[in-house]
């Protein structure tokens, strides 16, 4: 007959592996245990799991002695020999494609060959991917570009920075030929800074003759850049856009919170592409996107967008996951998203760790040099982005252009290299 | 995780709602278990026998696509992988990647000491904590088992960082072994050749172990194989290549095996990834171009999918950037940064301490706020509620108007003209063009600080207290 047993009752019954005491007793899946008295603090539990596992031990221990299989049935990790196989599982490793970007980015061309009405030697392709950059997934017909920037007058700098420029910083068009022909920018932004009311209130008319010359010194695609005053640079990128005729340049840029219907006008009439430029919210850039579409009737052949670059330890993460989201949705289908997108890079220099001496905080480890940060920090907030799916850098230290070229680059394939062996690295003496 | 739902999790939990667990409802506690903000030992009426199998069953269908694996014993333990989606706005990453920093068995004793040293004490204060870096990976050059383990003691003693053992030859690994096995060390590497004897120190001191190849069928193979033994602590080194193609390939690998792991639940790959952004040293001699590439290469695979990585240059222009684009990758995007408006007291300030304003978005706050602390400046410092936006972008959009900072000390029943003798704001130097706006809305009189909190206190030398009109 069967008995019922209880943990009270397992203690005695197997005290001395009185196996005799086993007749009789069928021992079941539930047993059953009377906990009830005991409450079941987290102690009482460890020390009750101790008394069950020494009581299952003590009856595999039977078992055994009884003859019944007992290891195998349990397939016992500490009673049998560890598994090893003599030779390696083959495997296949596989992945597939990305089925959900369906959408290529909008292909935009800046700059216009004499044949095209312009007066630039080459021009520059951003967009057409089909797939977040350097992925796997679809081929990218393009590479990321560089333009570096030039101001219309004297600003304040970085040391690490100003150093490249003292000897042009009065000339817009001498800085625009230095950072072609000695840094190898791909395109030159001219930033009217001096336009600003409350800078020098240059006049448009003005403004207009320094973008004159810096087409005259380069023969890359421009950016035209105003002052960011809102009252005023529709009017002065209205009269450089007039200036600059045909040339496709990048006109920057259209806001919402100016009269971004006249910056879109200026590009239609004369040739010219809009920057659409928004503050780190994908639905604003939208918006903006659409009305500069809908409302103004801007081609889509003929829009950036620039949704805010923070830099590295200044909101770079809102700027990397705005991106990397605007990105992913323009591939996925969403027509009032897939553009190229433009970054001002050079928003690095204003993270004190790219251009302080040394922490202000004396717990801070040191930071040492700042000539090394500042470069690098360029490099690494522009780095971040061009993964998020930036297309253009607005950028400033010829170091930092240059590494930032280098890497992305070679991420795009076209850097060919002799082979490495990196199978000793453990070993190496560096 | 399987779940998607706080629905599918609540057909697990007791349903008791008894709000042990600090929720009102279990079905509340299963939408914390959705987004991983509590875990399932939050509940304890399911650790109990009765709920045994859905404990069981829920633990499985709510474990991490990625393996979490532990490195580490005590207080220094480091948990890395765990991750469960592959953009970070989908929800967040988890355990950010590991940084270890490389010693070698052929350093001068002292030499050692002092690196090691140099990697414990790194830090570098940000947003009201310190960025430090996690682990010292001794590297083999000897080939000399008796050297290396020697090695690896002194480092041991030196620091309660984790360690990672790198060697291919199992004699030193498990000499090496022998002296830390305490510790829960991570083993570099098992690989085609050497799998057979890796495979046995993992299972006899139960240590976690990375697998190296940069061929993803043979990585596959190493990992199925390893499973197969029951050796579960796993992570992946597909190959860091430093340049050209082979780099290409390499950023690819990780790709692949993320999206393989986390989109395709493919049980065998997915694990932890490691990455060696160290490999920029077989290139590149030249000590600043070296660190230059090298931080190149960890942003990459930061961003792409390295849960941890081992790193040779400890100059500070390598380590800032890469500790800052760790954080910046692994922030909590649900988390706002933003400090609740109001007006602070640094220090102790009395009636002649000066009145500074910033906005609240947490990065700016906590930089004023510890340039001021740290250097002993007793003022009151205003957070006007700018929605969580810097002052220059403030300034520009709309958000820091004298207005809102009228507001900041009304709200705060802060009357400037009592608590203070001078009657003076100061403004942040990017906040300049404000000033009129200010002087005209509040009537008092408004001074114009530096761009850069850092330079308060030079700025105070010169200019506190206030000359009298």
């Amino acid at each position: 007959m069967t008995k019922k047993i209880k943990l009270s009752e397992l203690g005695s019954l197997f005290g001395g592996l009185d196996i005799e005491a086993l007749e009789g007793v069928k021992i079941e899946g539930d047993v059953e245990l009377d906990l009830g008295q005991m409450g079941l603090n987290p102690q009482m539990a460890y020390a009750l799991g101790h008394e069950t596992a020494q009581m299952a031990f003590h009856l595999m221990n039977i078992s055994r002695i009884l003859g019944y299989p007992i290891d195998q049935m349990l397939g016992s990790p500490a009673q049998q020999k560890p598994v090893r196989p003599s030779k390696l599982i083959e495997s296949k490793f596989g992945v597939a494609r990305n089925e959900d970007w369906k959408t290529p980015i909008q292909e935009v061309v800046l700059g216009a060959t004499s044949s095209d009405g312009g007066s630039r030697k080459s021009t520059v392709t951003l967009g057409g991917e089909v797939a977040l950059p350097y992925y796997f997934d679809g081929p990218m017909p393009h590479r990321n570009h560089i333009t570096m920037d030039v101001f219309d007058m004297p600003i304040n700098m970085a040391k690490a920075v100003k150093s490249n420029y003292e000897d042009v910083i009065n000339s817009p068009a001498e800085w625009a030929k230095k950072v072609v022909r000695d840094f190898g920018a791909d395109m030159v932004t001219i930033h009217l800074i001096s336009t600003d009311p409350n800078i020098k209130d240059t006049s448009p008319k003005e403004a207009a003759k320094t973008v004159e010359d810096v087409l005259q010194a380069v023969d890359v695609p421009i950016v035209i850049g105003g002052s960011g005053n809102p009252e005023k640079d529709p009017a002065v990128l209205e009269k450089a856009a007039e200036a600059a005729e045909g040339e496709r340049c990048l006109l920057a840029s259209a806001s919402l919170n100016l009269d971004y219907a006249r910056i879109a006008e200026a590009a239609k009439k004369y040739n010219h592409v809009v920057l659409s430029w928004t503050q780190l919210e994908i639905n604003a850039q939208k918006e903006l996107n659409r009305k500069l579409m809908k409302q103004c009737g801007v081609a889509r052949e003929n829009i950036i967008m620039d949704p805010t670059t923070a830099a590295l330890g200044y909101g770079l993460d809102y700027a990397y996951t705005n991106m990397e989201r605007i990105r992913l949705a323009g591939l996925s289908g969403d027509l009032e998203l897939n553009f190229p997108m433009s970054s001002g890079t050079t928003n690095a220099w204003g993270a004190r760790e790219s251009w302080m001496v040394s922490s202000p905080l004396k717990e801070d480890t040191d930071w040492g040099p700042r000539e090394y940060r500042g470069p690098i920090w360029e490099i690494v907030t522009g780095l971040t982005l061009s993964l998020a799916g930036n297309d253009l850098f607005m950028m400033m230290h010829p170091t930092a252009v240059q590494v930032l070229k280098e890497i992305t680059q070679t991420l795009y394939g076209s850097k060919e290299t002799e082979p490495v062996n990196i199978d000793d690295w453990v070993s190496a003496v560096v | 995780m399987k779940l998607n739902s706080p629905l599918q999790v609540y057909k697990y939990l007791p349903q008791i709602n008894c709000a042990e667990c600090g929720d009102a409802t279990c079905m509340a506690f299963g939408a914390h278990l959705i987004d991983r903000s509590k875990k399932l030992e939050d509940c304890p009426p399911i650790l109990k026998d009765k709920y045994k199998k859905k404990y069981i069953e829920l633990q499985t269908l709510l474990a991490p696509e990625i393996r979490q694996v532990t490195i580490g014993v005590g207080e220094n333990v480091k948990n890395i992988g765990g991750d469960d989606v592959i953009y970070r706005h989908q929800l967040t990453f988890f355990n950010p990647t590991a940084f270890a920093y490389d010693v070698w068995d052929t350093m001068p004793e002292q030499e050692l000491i002092d690196r090691v040293n140099k990697i414990s004490n790194f830090r570098k204060f940000y947003v009201g904590k310190f960025l430090k870096v996690d682990m010292v990976a001794i590297r083999c050059v000897s080939g000399d088992a008796m050297k290396f383990a020697g090695a690896v003691k002194k480092v041991a003693e030196t620091t309660k960082l984790p360690i990672v053992l790198c060697s291919f030859d199992p004699v030193c690994l498990r000499a090496a072994l022998e002296v830390v096995k305490e510790r829960r060390p991570l083993v570099y590497a098992a690989t085609e050749k050497n799998w057979s004897e890796v495979a046995e120190l993992a299972q006899n001191y139960k240590v976690p172990v990375v697998l190296f190849s940069p061929d993803l069928d043979k990585l596959k193979s190493l990992a199925a194989t390893f499973q197969e033994m029951g050796i579960k602590d796993l992570v992946l080194d597909p190959g860091t290549y430093p340049q050209g193609k082979q780099l290409k390939e390499s950023f690819e690998r990780f790709v692949k095996l993320r999206r393989a792991g986390i989109k395709e639940g493919q049980k065998d790959i997915a694990y932890p990834l490691m990455s060696i952004p160290l490999n920029a040293w077989l290139v590149y001699k030249d000590a600043v171009t070296a660190s230059y590439w090298e931080t190149v290469l960890a942003s990459v695979f930061i961003v792409r999918y390295a849960d941890i990585m081992i790193l040779h240059s400890l100059e500070p222009y390598a380590m800032l950037p890469e500790v800052h684009l760790r954080d910046t990758i692994y922030t909590d995007p649900r988390t706002p940064v933003k400090v609740a408006p109001g007006v602070n007291e640094v220090g102790s300030p009395t009636k002649d301490s000066p009145v500074i304003i910033t906005t609240n978005f947490a990065l700016t706050y906590y930089t004023v706020e510890s340039d001021l602390s740290s250097n002993k400046i007793n003022c009151f410092l205003a957070a006007v509620d700018t929605d969580g936006i810097g002052v220059e972008a403030a300034v520009a959009g709309g958000q820091l108007t004298a207005a809102k900072i009228k507001d900041t000390f009304a709200k705060a029943n802060f009357e400037i003209k009592e608590k203070t003798t001078h009657s003076t704001l100061i403004l942040p130097g990017l906040a300049a063009r404000l000033q009129g706006d200010v002087e005209d809305v509040t009537g008092l009189r408004v001074m114009i600080g530096p761009p850069d909190s850092g330079r308060i206190p030079g700025w105070m030398e010169k200019n506190w207290p206030p000359k009298q009109k």
